[in-house]
């Protein structure tokens, strides 16, 4: 499913007049059916942005996850600590952003990285590091948005968080389940199983129902994928119903390229065998990508700004009004953030606004008297 | 609880012997037939006056030894789900581990660290075991893991205790039972980049107290790269945090030992991958894992270190690793001890450390579920 293929395929059914039937020949061809070919130019110069977030304990496999996914290569010059140096690590949050382009198109790549997390013996509260960097995202962008200068917002909002399930438990251990309820109402969290290649295919079956059912009685809320609508054709639904029943998706990442079967593919040798990260009966690799890049990422950051953003807007805003009804003040219901602009031209704008009205109400109170007393004589 | 009759096969256990053959016996409580006296005299030849017979001893102490049997107490650590109790089974060839003997195991984390030992009684070719698994469920599963080596510690010190305090009666058992662990393995999760600091903390409180084998569990998730990176950073950080593990350096008694020591010492921790499940594999029925990709041979020393891992336990350093026990570590908890009591201000010989009343059979501080032989 090439989204921009697609794309294009609807373009040309739609420019073209001899697929038309009969009858649509009689209408006149208006043309804004040209629209999503519009958009499509339009976004394509001007580039997409998508920021993932990646968290789990270390030794998961995520950088090698990130660079299969991505097929580039982040983590060149990562400097791994060692035993005495994690003793007093705390949680970090380290970005990496990257350029991607392909066919044309244009993707900025943020990925933000928490190493740290769940490596110490005492992991209380090891995701508040976390937490505060998703919210402090969202607030500067609430703030960006408040602002006047709104030509070039940047958005760093995290839209999606992989997070790392060791394949080692017996199902969600404590702090997997403390961390995604921390996280669920914030960012889309999708869980994966890290290392996959070290279970059997029975043992993967086990795992997955066992975290699926574990998800469901601890409320965790997991990025769900949309349902799809009913005038798609049946192999897409199929394709659609399988996806969700494989989640979380067993994964398996790989740095290095082999030969296998005659072909140079990504995957890990191993002496009793070979391990294709793209092959999918060996693990689902190629159904995280579609989803997370060729088929619903724009999905993931729609769901973002639509239900987690606004949840925190919704959220801010309450604690902020309540905390003036508290204090008694009566200011102006326009958010009490420090705007970015100078506040004097703002309050200035709004006193010659309010002036303006004050005296085209006092015009028209006068007007509507002289007409009652035009009336009365 | 019915009667299980666990068979093994413990090859080697008696390699130390120069053995004649016997015939296993699988009927309970049958002594060994006594072996034929050694026909040494007649290897000798001529001059019969310069055989005196001395090394008939090792006949004689081989046919007490299996009389008595052996014990044999290993201590299993590490997350849950690191296969620690396949492996046991495993390295037995039976089912000994606590899952297989309870009959509904759960799968839930216990709030607090629980010890739970299974003893159970297995023979080979007429040599007698028992072997007593403990398995410390919880360890390192919980949010805060502070202190979880606590309870581990407080138990291999009763263990002391209560051999001492038989030790120390005046009216002793021939033969006091040992409860002591004699070995601890320590499985370390295979993350690929180096020991957490969960594990260092475990391993440099206890490699004070008992020996301790580390093995990198689930080994089949690393490439053979993966796996020498990964082992050399383990042995760097055991080495920068000051841990000895088994075999340690001090211990070694000649150059001989030293030798053999040190190629062990190039190897450890051993990547291991446990499976009790038989798979069809080149005409042959091997332990193993099957994959998509491949199937794992447990006991191919290709694919992992499973084979090295159950020589040194079972083939040639078990009985080191008893003695290593039993001369250092309880010596230590000893003199630690008896250097306490000392110390008192009303100056009391050590004899009087012990009731009477309690000289048989200090309360027991574990589960022990005994299979009848």
């Amino acid at each position: 499913m090439d989204a921009i293929m697609l794309q294009e395929k609807l373009v040309e059914r739609l420019l073209c007049p001899r697929v038309r039937t009969s009858r649509q020949k009689e209408k006149q061809y208006v043309g804004f059916a040209t629209l999503p070919n519009q958009v499509h130019r339009k976004s394509v110069k001007k580039g997409f942005d998508f920021t993932l977030m990646v968290a789990g304990e270390s030794g998961m496999g995520k950088s090698t996850l990130v660079n299969s996914l991505f097929l580039t290569d982040l983590y060149k010059d990562r400097k791994l600590l060692n035993a005495e140096e994690r003793i007093n690590q705390t949680v970090e949050i380290i970005k990496h952003t990257v350029d991607i382009e392909e066919k044309g198109v244009k993707l900025k790549l943020t990925i933000v990285d928490t190493p740290g997390f769940g490596d110490a013996v005492n992991n209380n509260e090891c995701w508040k590091p976390i937490t505060d960097y998703i919210d402090q995202q969202f607030e500067q962008y609430f703030r960006d948005e408040s602002g006047l200068n709104r030509k070039n917002i940047q958005d760093n909002r995290v839209h999606c968080c992989l997070y790392f399930i060791p394949p080692f438990g017996h199902g969600l251990r404590p702090v997997d389940v403390e961390f995604m309820k921390a996280l669920h109402e914030k960012v889309n969290v999708v869980p994966l199983i890290a290392k996959a290649d070290c279970l059997t295919p029975s043992e993967i079956k086990k795992l997955k129902d066992r975290v699926r059912d574990e998800i469901e009685r601890f409320g965790i809320k997991v990025y769900q994928f949309p349902e799809c609508d009913s005038d798609e054709d049946e192999e897409f639904k199929q394709l659609d119903k399988e996806l969700k029943e494989c989640c979380p998706f067993a994964v398996i990442g790989s740095n290095t390229v082999v030969e296998a079967r005659g072909q140079r593919v990504r995957g890990r040798l191993y002496p009793w065998g070979i391990v294709e990260v793209e092959n999918q009966s060996h693990c689902d690799f190629v159904k995280l990508r579609n989803i997370l890049i060729r088929s619903h990422m724009h999905d993931l950051k729609d769901v973002t700004c639509d239900m987690h953003y606004e949840n925190y807007r919704a959220q801010c805003i309450q604690d902020m009004t309540s905390k003036l009804t508290q204090d008694n003040r009566m200011e102006s219901p326009i958010p009490m953030l420090p705007l970015p602009t100078p506040d004097v031209e703002t309050d200035r704008l709004i006193k010659m606004k309010d002036e303006e009205l004050a005296r085209m109400q006092e015009m028209l109170n006068k007007m509507q008297q002289q007409i009652h007393d035009g009336k009365d004589q | 609880m019915s009667d299980s009759k666990v068979t093994a096969h413990l090859d080697g256990i008696i390699s130390d012997f120069e053995g004649s053959e016997v015939n296993p016996s699988h009927s309970n409580m049958s002594a060994p037939p006594h072996p034929q006296p050694p026909a040494k005299g007649a290897s000798h030849g001529t001059g019969d006056f310069s055989y005196v017979g001395i090394d008939a001893i090792l006949e004689q102490m081989r046919r007490k030894a299996m009389k008595q049997g052996f014990e044999l107490n290993i201590m299993i650590v590490g997350q849950s789900g690191l296969g620690k109790s396949t492996l046991m089974n495993t390295l037995f060839k039976s089912k000994v581990s606590r899952k297989s003997v309870v009959s509904n195991p759960e799968e839930r984390i216990p709030k607090t660290i629980e010890i739970k030992s299974i003893s159970h009684d297995i023979e080979e070719k007429g040599v007698r075991m028992k072997l007593t698994v403990i398995d410390t469920p919880g360890f390192g599963d919980h949010i805060n893991n502070e202190n979880c080596w606590q309870p581990i510690m407080k138990f291999i010190n009763d263990q002391y205790e209560q051999y001492l305090q038989e030790e120390i009666n005046i009216d002793r058992k021939k033969r006091i039972p040992d409860s002591r662990v004699h070995c601890c393995m320590y499985f370390i999760p295979p993350t690929g980049h180096c020991l957490r600091p969960l594990d260092v903390e475990f391993m440099s409180r206890l490699s004070k107290v008992v020996n301790i084998v580390p093995v990198i569990a689930k080994a089949d998730t690393l490439t053979l790269e993966e796996r020498d990176f990964f082992k050399q950073t383990i042995r760097e950080g055991l080495r920068a945090n000051g841990i000895d593990v088994y075999p340690q350096k001090e211990f070694d008694e000649d150059a001989d030992d030293r030798m053999i020591n040190d190629k062990i010492r190039e190897m450890i921790p051993f990547a291991v991958v446990g499976s009790d499940q038989e798979y069809q594999v080149n005409g042959k029925r091997l332990l193993g894992r099957k994959t998509k990709w491949g199937t794992i041979e447990v006991e191919n020393i290709a694919h992992c270190e499973f084979a090295y891992l159950r020589d040194l336990l079972i083939r040639t350093h078990m009985q080191n690793i008893k003695d290593i026990t039993s001369s250092i570590h309880y010596e230590v908890y000893r003199v630690r001890r008896l250097n306490e009591t000392n110390a008192q201000p009303n100056g009391q010989p050590p004899n009087t450390l012990v009731n009477p009343q309690q000289a048989n059979g200090a309360a027991a501080q574990h589960q022990v579920l005994t299979h009848e032989m």
